[in-house]
Order: structure tokens, then C-alpha cells, then sequence
């Protein structure tokens, strides 16, 4: 069979380069450790400046896991001088913050943290003044429950998902891209127009060819993922692997197609910015609800936006298959079209 | 007998710009048929035309009476393109493999011809070396191999001897004509060796996308007085201008 011929051949051409192969199955697991350590590092106790404060509620600060340091006088300069993530006085009971904010998550932490411990400390004072007020004001806590996640939650654990998806997506788009854009400058795809070869098969070979790469590229990241980096899967890994195994087939049409567009691997490269890079912007990564409505129009014609939503939903929040059928039949349709235009793509070599 | 292939009015635009004009020529079967004429005249457009890779704009090319482009045809055609087209991470005796199994040839069949081309171009020594180690000749034999290997009734050489030594040139040529004595094949060859082009049954001169002169060599020169052959294509050229 000529596919069975072109297939053996892309996979004795992908075996001899070496390089190539350790991109496609160590980089992805590369960064998506290197992203593990980064989101997961130890968040450290911000550090506030006080003057003239009483020691009951500098005490409760230093409850609330704030760095309190002592000054009888600072100004604004103290701030950046002492690298203080903020300052807090008092003038005449009355109370005023000033936030350095060079991290704005710090400073609107820090100054939530602050006005909690400020306004417990002032309730106590309030019942010690009047016992009476005591019965409906005794603070009552609260119980919180999570419909996703727990307590514990960090932000990788949200992020992980489109992540892993994010690079399968990548990988395979550069790897099969080049792939075909490499046949093409060598002069080699136009020879193969002079034998009997239809144009599907071409195509298909090709799918097939880099898909077995693609497989075995998505499966490795899926379990590293899941095993090593311990990233939460609440739904079923199969259904994980299916998503980015569709996924990785939209890519490798996508990337077989866009490099039929490019006359070297410099202008395949080209094509990162524009059909890559926005793809994180609409994973999910960001919230779709807060913007404009032609953003999320235009959202919906990246395909990681359904592969992201429906990672997220099976990984974070444990989705049945039933739930994503959306999302994966959005998939479906993106892969169906692009192998389609690669066909046509190709009949600036020959009409059959 | 019918022609093996004939050209009628064919002509091709790139952006606009004409590089074929109504082009005519029959090549009969067991023809030994040369094209010739300056760089950038169109050869290589109109063998790529002929073997259905380039499209046509007007006319019709048929050849052994089936209208080209035509797949099946393909697997009576063996082409060897101007520039090598090789896959240069696969050993020379691959990349005989690989097309070989594109023209579905059984593996017996297989192992003979590729036994048969690679000795006819002095390779079999070289078969296990990766391409990418080859010279420029060396791929140069590896293209004309490859365009033998399913033992085609056409063959279409552009510029099959362009890097290779005087000394395997003539093999070539010589087992070109007996491939054509012998086994009745019909070849077409671009070339700007002039001594090749006195070796053809029949030469065609394009210039500016036109054929301006054609005849067998003895003709050709007769015509234009001459003796030898490579005043032919001065003159030739001259007249045009
Ligand atoms: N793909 C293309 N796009 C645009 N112009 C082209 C293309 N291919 C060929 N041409 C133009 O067509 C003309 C004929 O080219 P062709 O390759 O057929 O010449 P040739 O006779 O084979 O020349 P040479 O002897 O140098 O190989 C040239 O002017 C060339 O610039
Ligand atoms: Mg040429």
C-alpha cells in the first residue's frame, strides 16, 4: 500500500533524527515541570510597617501571619528603604494603609488581611465596652464547602489541564509542520506528484505518520502529569487522553496545512504568533465571561477553546464523557476541515 | 503506430507572464527525443507538463493516447527531476525502496530493479550510505535510478548528466539507446550538451516558450549549413533574435 510506504517512511526519517524526537517527548515534560515549580512555590508572609499602633491588634496581625515591624516614625520613603510590602499608622484612631502594591496580589492580600484583623480586634474592643452588644455580635464562623477542588486548590491546579493540552497541541503542530514544509522545500512532495499517488493519501500517510507520534507524545505527557507532577485528575484518564488525542489530530492537520502557506521553516515560524499563541488566550486560562463579546466570538474559533474547557471539565471537575461530547465534536468538525484543506491544499502540485 | 506522446497548442502563464506558447510536438514510440535551447526557455516547464505535475493552461497533452494529468499513466512514466529530490536521511537503497513500493512493485521484482538501477548508475557499492553523505554526483546517479525503477515505457530526463563524469556519461548514454533499441522504450531528455543532443533521434529547440526549430540532428544541421552541431543552436538562436 503507498500510505502503508509513506507512513514507514516518515517514521524511519522521524527515528534518525534525534533531535527532533527529544523535543516532541522530553520538552513538554521539561516545562510543564519547570510551570509545576514555579506555581507551586511557598508564598511568603508579607511584610508591614506600623507606627504607633496599640499592641493588641499589632499582636493579632502577627497572628494572621503578617511580618510586623515597629517604627516611631516612617514615611513613604521607609517603604521602599526597608522594602515593606506596606505601612500601617494610626492618627486619632483613626487608621490609614499605605501599599507599596509592586505585586498588586500581594498588596490586595496583605490589605485584606489588615482590614479583617483591624475590624475583629475593634468588635473586641466595642464588647468589652458595652457586654451587652456581646449576644448578636459574637462572630459566628463560617463553614465554607467547595463544589470544585478543596481549601488547598492553587492556581497550577486550574492552570495544569489546558497546560498539558497546550503543549501536545504545540509540539505537534511544529513537529509535523516542518515536517511537511521540509517535503516540500526539498522538492521531494512535488517528485512525489510524479508517481501514481493520490493526494488523500498524502495527506493521510501524513496523519497517520506524525498521529503515532502525536499518540505516543500525548499519551507520555498525559501520565507524567498525572503521576509524577500529582496535577488533579478527578474525571477519567481515558477521557483525558481522548481529548488530547483529537486535540493533537486538530494540530497536525492545522500544522500540514499552515505549511503549505510557508517557502521556509523561518515563515513556519511565523505562524506561532498568529494560529498559536492566542490559542492560550482562549483556553481558559483567562475568564471568557469578562470579555468583550467579539473577543468571545472570536474565541470560539480556536480549537483550544473547547479542548481547554473540556480538560478543565474532566480533569478539575470531574466531567463525564456526556459533558464534553460539545467540546469534542467541536474538535471533530476543526480536524475534519483542516484535512479537507490540506487536500485542496494540495492541488497546486496536481488536480488528482 | 500511435505517437507515444503528443502536445497540442499548450501554453502556461506564471503570474501572468508567458513562459509556453502554443506549443505542438508528437514523439513517436522507441524516439529518442531531445529537447534543447537556453536556460529559462521552458524545458523544464514542459516535461513537468507532460508528466501532469504542472497544470496547463490551454491545450491538451496526451500521452499513449490517455489525456494527461492522468494517475494510472503515472506508473508508465519514470521522471528525474531537474533537482535532486531526495530523502537525504534515508540510505540510497531506501529511497529506491520507498519509490518502489509507491508503483506497488512486488518485493522479488522489487530486489531485481533496484539491483538493475543501482548498478546501471555505479551505486551498488553505495547503497547502505545515507544520501546525506552522497556527492552531488552520486545523488545525481541516485535520481536517475529511481526514475528507472519501475521499469517505465517513457522516460523524462531533465538534465540527466548535468555533475556526472565523461566517463559514466557514456555508460548512461549508452545504456539509454539500448533501452531504447531493445526494449522499445521512448525517452525524452533535456540537455545543454551539445554532443548529447546529436546523440537524440529528434531535437526540439525551445527559445522564449516557442519551438522554433525541430528535426533530427543530421537535418537540423543540414538546414542551417553547418557542420557542427552546437552551430545548430547559435544560428538558431540568432535567427530568432
Ligand atoms: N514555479 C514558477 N513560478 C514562476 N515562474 C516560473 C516557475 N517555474 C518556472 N518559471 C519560469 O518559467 C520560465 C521557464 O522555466 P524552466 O524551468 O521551464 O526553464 P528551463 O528551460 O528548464 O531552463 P534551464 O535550462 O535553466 O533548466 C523561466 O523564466 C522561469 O523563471
Ligand atoms: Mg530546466
Amino acid at each position: 500500500m503507498r500510505v502503508w510506504a509513506l507512513i514507514k517512511r516518515i517514521f524511519r526519517q522521524m527515528l534518525r533524527d534525534k533531535r527532533t524526537l527529544a523535543l516532541m517527548f522530553v520538552a513538554p515534560l521539561l516545562i510543564l515541570t519547570l510551570m509545576y515549580f514555579l506555581f507551586n512555590g511557598n508564598t511568603i508572609d508579607p511584610k508591614l510597617g506600623v507606627v504607633g499602633m496599640d499592641k493588641s491588634l499589632i499582636k493579632a496581625l502577627q497572628k494572621a501571619d503578617i511580618v510586623v515591624k515597629q517604627y516611631d516614625t516612617a514615611s513613604v520613603d521607609t517603604i521602599t528603604e526597608d522594602n515593606l510590602d506596606g505601612l500601617m499608622r494610626e492618627n486619632n484612631g483613626d487608621l490609614s494603609l499605605i501599599l507599596q502594591n509592586d505585586d498588586p496580589t500581594v498588596a490586595r492580600a496583605l490589605q485584606l488581611k489588615v482590614n479583617q484583623t483591624a475590624a475583629a480586634v475593634f468588635q473586641v474592643k466595642l464588647i468589652k465596652q458595652n457586654p451587652a452588644l456581646a449576644g448578636n455580635m459574637t462572630q459566628k464562623s463560617m463553614d465554607t464547602t467547595y463544589v470544585y477542588g478543596n481549601k488547598d486548590t492553587v492556581f497550577f491546579d486550574v492552570l495544569s489541564p489546558i497546560l498539558v493540552g497546550f503543549f501536545v497541541f504545540f509540539f505537534v503542530f511544529i513537529i509535523s509542520g516542518i515536517g511537511l514544509l521540509r517535503e516540500r522545500t526539498t522538492g521531494t512532495l512535488e517528485r512525489l506528484m510524479s508517481t501514481p499517488i493520490r493526494r488523500t493519501e498524502v495527506v493521510f500517510a501524513y496523519l497517520a505518520g506524525y498521529g503515532i507520534f502525536a499518540v505516543i507524545q500525548t499519551i507520555i505527557v498525559v501520565l507524567y502529569s498525572i503521576h509524577v507532577l500529582d496535577i488533579v485528575l478527578v474525571g477519567s484518564i481515558f477521557h483525558v487522553i481522548l481529548i488530547n488525542l483529537l486535540l493533537a489530530l486538530v494540530a497536525l492537520s492545522l500544522g500540514t496545512l499552515l505549511s503549505s502557506f510557508a517557502a521556509s521553516e523561518f515563515q513556519m515560524l511565523q505562524f506561532i504568533p498568529i494560529a498559536v499563541v492566542p490559542q492560550v488566550f482562549f483556553a481558559g486560562i483567562f475568564p471568557l465571561e469578562g470579555m468583550a463579546d467579539w473577543l468571545q466570538a472570536i474565541a470560539k474559533v480556536f480549537p483550544m477553546y473547547y479542548a481547554g474547557d473540556a480538560l478543565k471539565a474532566v480533569m478539575y471537575k470531574g466531567a463525564s464523557l456526556g459533558d464534553i461530547t460539545g467540546d469534542l465534536l467541536a474538535l471533530v468538525v476543526f480536524a475534519a476541515l483542516f484535512i479537507t484543506l490540506n487536500i485542496f491544499a494540495l492541488k497546486k502540485y496536481r488536480t488528482l | 503506430m500511435d505517437p507515444a506522446i503528443r502536445v497540442e497548442q499548450v501554453s502556461k502563464s506564471f503570474n501572468k507572464k508567458p513562459v509556453l506558447r502554443d506549443i505542438d510536438l508528437t514523439i513517436e514510440t522507441g524516439q529518442l527525443y531531445g529537447l534543447i535551447g537556453p536556460s529559462g526557455a521552458g524545458k523544464t516547464t514542459l516535461v513537468k507538463m507532460i508528466v501532469g505535475m504542472e497544470k496547463t493552461d490551454g491545450g491538451t497533452v496526451m500521452v499513449l493516447d490517455e489525456k494527461m494529468p492522468n494517475l494510472a499513466m503515472l506508473q508508465n512514466i519514470g521522471y528525474m527531476a531537474q533537482s535532486d529530490a531526495l530523502y537525504t536521511e534515508l540510505t540510497g537503497e531506501e529511497n529506491l525502496k520507498f519509490f518502489a513500493s509507491l508503483y506497488k512493485l512486488k518485493k522479488d521484482v522489487q530486489k531485481q530493479r533496484i539491483a538493475y538501477a543501482a548498478s546501471l548508475v555505479n551505486l551498488t557499492g553505495d547503497l547502505k550510505k545515507r544520501v546525506a553523505a552522497y556527492s552531488g554526483g552520486m545523488k545525481r546517479r541516485l535520481s536517475l535510478a529511481i526514475a528507472l525503477i519501475q521499469d517505465p515505457k517513457i522516460l523524462i530526463l531533465d538534465e540527466p548528466t548535468v555533475g556526472i563524469d565523461p566517463e559514466l556519461k557514456l555508460s548512461i548514454w549508452n545504456e539509454l539507446l539500448r533501452l531504447k533499441n531493445e526494449d522499445g522504450k521512448t525517452i525524452i531528455v533535456t540537455t545543454h550538451v551539445m554532443d548529447e543532443a546529436e546523440r537524440c533521434d529528434f531535437v526540439a529547440m525551445v527559445r522564449d516558450g516557442r519551438i522554433i526549430t525541430s528535426g533530427s540532428p543530421q537535418e537540423l544541421k543540414a538546414m542551417y549549413g553547418v557542420e557542427r552541431f552546437d552551430e545548430v543552436f547559435l544560428q538558431a538562436g540568432g535567427k530568432q533574435s
